[in-house]
């Protein structure tokens, strides 16, 4: 499972983004994208923009229609998009920038991971990822809240502080 | 000054510099108590040297309360997903609706830099002005301790106050202009004062769309 995470800003300019690995189920937290596909990333994260843009806004029908209940948190908007076998989950702050995270499950036909079809990101839609990505999102949200209320920042500033940086990569070994 | 987050503004790793006690504005909570809250007069001083400072610079009134409400512009931006964070988990929701991010604005923001809710909120009732609202405070906190020479009465430096209503608004992508007038009400309320809420048209198109759908 590799995973690749941006910060996007109102303007569409990205932020802030840092890849990674699982470190679930023995993993080394490395990722695991071949040289061909790693540049697309961007594209295909980017690309989903729209569709974030479209679901943020008509948020209570979409999300009946999903999971069939209020209670999901208004800004988590699960898995938005899927390109091949990367999925794309957003989340937009109340600022209106959004953390974009593409995961990219393993490929099934690889050995070791036939038997660890429950793993979280083996099943990419499950409940349980779901839930696992939230925790994520709402851990960076947690120290993205902290970074934009530095004094010296200005919105849509890319974000580099190594610390958020770290805070990031500890979210996701916790988490993913 | 260990207060001073230092480190997250450096650009180069070689040039973070981190608090002597070790703690960058990562470490610390972000919630706080409820009562810790600041001095009038320190904010009044604070607040009289930034219109000083606006004034020397500008040559008419409009530009004295545009300047104004620039200062105020980025601290909305920051206070909204402030205030959407330490709502209590539930409802931290954005805003999706004009009726919502107003009702966040006079409720939590008013009660966050003010400590209590603006009065009133209204829908102009013009017809022909579907995108302009009000936001009505009857005694603004940052007037308080200012007098406007007479020659000069167009003046309200609530424009500041203004500014952080607009910077909630555009940070909530509900880009507005937002105006400060004082509309006095007698002896009661002498420095009532207005706040010109005018959406821009896409925003009432797209809540019309989303009204339909």
């Amino acid at each position: 499972m590799s995973y690749y995470f941006a910060i996007v800003g109102t303007q569409d300019n990205p932020l802030f983004e840092y890849e990674f690995g699982t470190s679930k189920q023995g993993g080394d937290g490395q990722s695991r994208f071949t040289e061909q596909v790693r540049h697309l990333n961007q594209f295909i994260l980017h690309s989903s923009l729209d569709i974030a843009e479209e679901v943020q806004w008509s948020h209570g029908q979409i999300g009946r229609g999903l999971t069939g209940g209020g209670s999901r948190n208004g800004r988590y908007l699960k898995c938005i998009d899927k390109f091949f076998n990367n999925y794309i989950s957003c989340f937009v702050t109340g600022g209106n920038v959004k953390f974009l995270l593409l995961h990219q499950p393993t490929t099934p036909t690889s050995t070791a991971s036939s038997r660890s079809s429950t793993a979280i990101g083996a099943n990419p839609t499950s409940p349980a990822t779901e839930e696992a990505i939230k925790m994520f999102f709402m851990e960076v949200y947690d120290n993205w809240v902290k970074a934009i209320m530095n004094p010296f920042y200005k919105a849509n500033m890319e974000v580099r502080s190594p610390i958020f940086r770290a805070r990031v990569a500890a979210a996701g070994r916790k988490y993913l | 000054m260990s207060s001073l987050p230092s480190s997250a503004s450096t650009g180069k790793e070689s040039g973070l510099r981190v608090p002597s006690n070790g703690k960058t504005i990562y470490h610390r909570p972000i919630n706080r108590t409820k009562t810790s809250e600041l001095s009038q007069a320190s904010f009044a001083f604070l607040f009289s040297e930034m219109v000083a400072y606006a004034q020397k610079r500008v040559k008419g009134i409009q530009e004295l309360e545009h300047k104004l409400n620039v200062q105020g512009h980025s601290i909305g931006i920051k206070l909204l997903d402030l205030l959407l964070y330490r709502e209590p988990a539930r409802t931290q929701l954005r805003p999706q609706n004009i009726v919502a991010l107003l009702h966040f604005i006079k409720q939590n923001v008013w009660l966050h830099l003010f400590g209590r809710q603006a009065d009133r909120l209204e829908k102009s009732t013009d017809a022909e002005k579907p995108d302009e609202y009000m936001i009505i405070d009857n005694e603004p906190l940052v007037n308080q301790y200012i007098s406007v020479p007479r020659e000069m009465s167009q003046l309200n430096c609530a424009a500041f106050v203004a500014g952080v209503v607009e910077g909630v608004c555009d940070g909530a992508d509900f880009p507005a202009r937002v105006t400060a007038h004082t509309v006095g009400e007698g002896e009661m309320w002498p420095g009532k004062t207005v706040f010109l809420v005018k959406f821009r048209s896409e925003v009432v198109e797209r809540e019309a769309f989303l009204a339909k759908s």
